[in-house]
């Protein structure tokens, strides 16, 4: 909260309020744009976007890594490489970082940088809390790995089926790292998801009505919702078993006459729109990808938004077919079954309109548009295989089987990770100014979509034959050897083609540097959205004056007409149409230091509550001092020229005010 | 949640100065801090039912157990509740949303003094809320039931002890307010941050309601 102290007088001297800038007299305010200062304290949701994304990608690494020494266990009968209990944390890492700090935070990436340019604002509704989010969820990522050097990680398997994680099964701290880990990380993610909300609802540009926004922006709008609500079901169920480890309560005390199906029901009811909040971005990615390389508007507009939010309803009635194998009982299976299949139609509308956009279309197969077709290829391999799990006998049979691991990992990896990585091609020049290298680009593309069908889809064959999932070796009387080889070869594949996309990375950069830095220009690939009205690399104000937006895909119609058949005729030149980036006189929130202290508070008190409960009094006076800072601290840096504010005198008394806000989040 | 978050937003979209104060700067016509409350109290409302859930879960086993000699849940919880005392600290805090009303009405009609009585009431009956459930967490305490003790008292504390806290924090937040009415920086025209204390505190006693009515109530 904030009071706006009206003193009229001290605003015109300008030298007033600096003595309160740092009311604490402590932490001055940054006001640095350039070094690690200016990324450590940065409100700006385009910086807190590719902070997101690199270190999304540094986790993507360490995920695969993790990926690969399960493949090299798995790639000979009797595998040594790993012992059992470093196996079994191996795989939950994994899991846990694929899903929580790669790809939530990779599409959190794409939402933070493009969903409020995409909407025609200048950042999103609470900068600070933004900033928050993702300092609380980096230091929740750095806090759950390092547990394998603190005692060993999290090893009960990501969905961390309660008894198994009990002290009596899992003696270790791993699962506390897990339960208190995710906690934080599921904060990170509730703050996110209401700031995302109120800035999609409330900061829209004039013109700019809900059924004129990119569907990108409406997929990463369904997500917040569904994070919104499903965060919380998790959050109970981790305070469950961290009380139960931690305070001895009787949860999951089987002993206790505890019920473990709670868990379950807890852990999938978050678990099931878990998976939509992990696809959703990925469409809404394609969705904008598919219309610019084929030169034609989404196919069916409506039916797409409409689809996203259908699954975004329909996720939550679905959850218990994770359970089929726990004894539900005939008709609660009857029913999950039945809305399993249902919730197949809205994909498959999707699947269908992207291939609608792209029948006819002037399609040009860029690095970016070869994932997204991947990822329609491939996900839709994954969706069938899901519809097999939504019969009841068959997943029966399924369940805890390879046939798991190689349906998810068509959705997830062909889904989720083909469409981010189709979504980083397409707006790497709008976030970094130079273009990716288009031929390196398709030689990851192929040599990752080889990799990656050569890995997971014999995982259905040996899933059939009855291998089980997360078991750590087989001998080689099971028959399970061949496909195993094959899996571990595409796995050393898939590395290969992230190797490309880092090189990719480095060496189109440094090409672009030795000729000259040229400016790829707003609008490299004749788009769409908003984003691409504005320079690139986005300047800092992001809009030198907030358009008004007259339709959807308003960018396009404000370059091309149409003739009398019905053909895109160009009607103004892009030049003419683009904003030019120099707007100096825009107000932007001033930067501070505090989110990243309040974030790493939560960490501090983690390993508190772990190893030493004193260790929680410092970690709560970071935590009271952040807030208090956050609390005094104006909103805007007084001591910055204010350019066009200048002129509104009237206003006076607000400038002089904002140094006595008191703001409490 | 914060007005400065407003200031921050419309900052950020660049005419900070003129819409400053105006939520109809909004496309909602909401303030941001206001549909960032509701939105937050939505998300609330899960972690409550699942709270719920879980303690309604346990407390029909409870009956399977042999610590409970046959008793039926009826005869426990006659035996443990305090039904009269526990109604006496649910009628203060359900009189604590009246006089957060009337805290709400005082200052958006820029009557600071009534704000400041009617704000200080309010958080003086959550704490009267507060102490009731402490000295009851006390009593069950030393009647031997401790937080291990069984699967219904831990689903018991949990879910009280989770109401609890959330009074708690709407407690720090009133006191919050009334250092600003104290200090005379709240006033009519800000009186919106008041407004959205008061819809977490009605939320938290709304929830008080429902655990009242399915933990002592509902047999």
């Amino acid at each position: 909260m904030a009071i706006v102290e009206r003193e009229p007088l001290a605003l015109t001297t300008g030298s007033g309020p600096s003595a309160a800038l740092a009311p604490l007299g402590v932490l001055a305010r940054p006001t640095t744009s350039t070094g690690w200062r200016s990324w450590v304290t940065t409100v700006d949701h385009k910086k807190i976007g590719i902070m997101y994304g690199v270190c999304a990608f540094f986790f993507f690494l360490v995920g695969g890594f993790e990926a690969l020494l399960i493949r090299i266990q798995l790639a000979q009968p009797n595998g040594t490489v790993l012992s059992a209990s470093v196996y079994n944390q191996v795989y939950t890492m994994h899991a846990l970082t694929m899903v929580f700090f790669v790809i939530m935070p990779m599409a959190a990436a794409f939402a933070n940088y493009l969903m409020p340019i995409q909407i025609g604002a200048r950042d999103v509704a609470f900068p600070r809390l933004n900033a928050l989010s993702f300092w609380i969820w980096i230091f929740a990522g750095i806090f759950v790995t390092s547990s394998f050097v603190l005692g060993g990680g999290p090893d009960g398997g990501w969905f961390a089926y309660a008894p198994n994680t009990g002290v009596a099964f899992s003696p270790g701290h791993g699962m506390d790292f897990y339960a208190i880990g995710l906690q934080i990380g599921g904060l990170a993610s509730l703050i996110s998801s209401v700031n995302l909300i109120v800035t999609v609802l409330n900061m829209r540009a004039p013109g700019m009505n809900l059924f004129r926004m990119p569907v990108f922006t409406w997929m990463t709008f369904v997500v917040q919702v569904l994070l919104l609500f499903s965060l919380p079901v998790i959050a109970l169920a981790l305070f469950l078993l961290t009380f139960d480890r931690r305070f001895g309560a009787n949860f999951f005390n089987v002993e206790q006459g505890a019920d473990p199906l709670l868990w379950q029901h807890l852990f999938w009811i978050f678990g099931h729109p878990e998976v939509y909040i992990l696809i959703l971005p990925a469409f809404g990615i394609v969705s904008e990808v598919i219309p610019v390389f084929s030169r034609k508007p989404i196919y069916g507009y409506p039916f797409m938004v409409f689809s996203g939010i259908a699954i975004g309803f329909m996720g939550w009635g679905v959850w218990a077919h994770h359970m089929f194998a726990s004894g539900l009982g005939p008709i609660s299976v009857m029913a999950f079954s039945l809305s399993t299949m249902f919730i197949a139609v809205p994909t498959g509308v999707k699947i269908l309109n992207w291939m609608a956009t792209m029948w006819g279309g002037k399609i040009r197969f860029t690095a970016s548009m070869l994932f997204a077709v991947g990822l329609v290829a491939m996900f839709t391999i994954g969706g069938l295989s899901g519809v097999t799990h939504a019969i009841a006998p068959a997943d029966t049979q399924q369940t805890d089987t390879y046939y798991i691991v190689a349906h998810f990992h068509y959705v997830l990896f062909g889904g989720a990770i083909m469409g981010l990585f189709a979504g980083m091609y397409f707006w790497w020049p709008k976030i970094f100014g130079y273009l990716l290298s288009e031929k390196l680009g398709k030689w990851h593309f192929w040599v990752t979509l080889v990799g990656f069908n050569l890995t997971f889809g014999p995982m259905h064959i040996l899933g059939l034959q009855g291998m089980s999932r997360r078991i750590v070796t087989y001998q080689e009387t099971d028959g399970f050897t061949f496909w195993n080889g094959v899996a571990t070869l595409g796995a050393f594949m898939i590395a290969a083609g992230t190797l490309i996309f880092l090189h990719n990375a480095f060496y189109s950069l440094s090409k672009w540097r030795k000729a000259g830095r040229p400016n790829p220009g707003p609008d490299p690939w004749d788009a769409r959205s908003l984003e691409w009205m504005i320079p690139s690399p986005t300047p800092e104000h992001n809009f030198d004056e907030v358009p008004v937006i007259h339709s959807l895909d308003d960018f396009w119609h404000r370059k091309y007409g149409e003739d009398a058949e019905g053909r895109a005729v160009r009607i103004r030149a892009t030049e003419d149409v683009v904003q030019k980036g120099t707007a100096t006189d825009v107000h932007l929130p001033a930067p501070s230091y505090f989110p990243m202290l309040l974030g790493l508070s939560f960490p501090i008190i983690g390993y508190g509550l772990i190893f030493n409960l004193w260790l929680c009094i410092p970690g709560g006076l970071l935590l009271v001092f952040s807030l208090f800072g956050w609390g005094y601290e104006p909103v805007d840096n007084e001591d910055l020229p204010h350019g066009d504010h200048g002129g509104h005198d009237d206003h006076g008394g607000e400038h002089a005010g904002h140094a006595e806000e008191v703001s409490v989040d | 949640m914060t007005d400065a978050a407003t200031v921050e937003a419309v900052a950020a979209s660049g005419h900070g100065d003129v819409h400053a104060h105006d939520p109809h700067a909004t496309n909602t016509g909401i303030s941001n801090e206001k549909l960032a409350m509701w939105a937050f109290l939505g998300s609330e409302c899960l972690l409550f039912g699942g709270l719920i859930s879980t303690f309604l879960l346990y407390k029909e086993k409870l009956e399977l157990f042999p610590e409970f000699k046959g008793r039926t849940i009826n005869q426990f919880g006659a035996e443990i509740f305090d039904i009269p005392f526990t109604s006496v600290s649910s009628f203060v805090l359900l009189m604590s949303s009246l006089t957060m009303v009337l805290a709400v009405s005082s200052i958006s009609r820029n009557d600071r003094t009534r704000a400041m009585v009617w704000t200080g009431a309010t958080a003086l009956l959550g704490s009267g809320f507060i102490a009731g459930q402490v000295y009851e967490f006390t009593a069950f305490y030393r009647e031997g039931l401790g937080y291990t003790t069984n699967i219904f008292s831990s689903a018991f504390y949990t879910l009280t002890g989770f109401h609890g806290v959330h009074v708690t924090i709407g407690i720090l937040l009133l006191l919050v307010m009334l250092n600003q009415l104290l200090r005379g920086k709240l006033h009519a025209g800000n009186a919106e941050k008041l407004e959205i204390v008061g819809l977490y505190w009605h939320f938290v006693d709304v929830v008080w309601v429902v655990i009242f009515a399915v933990v002592y109530l509902i047999p």
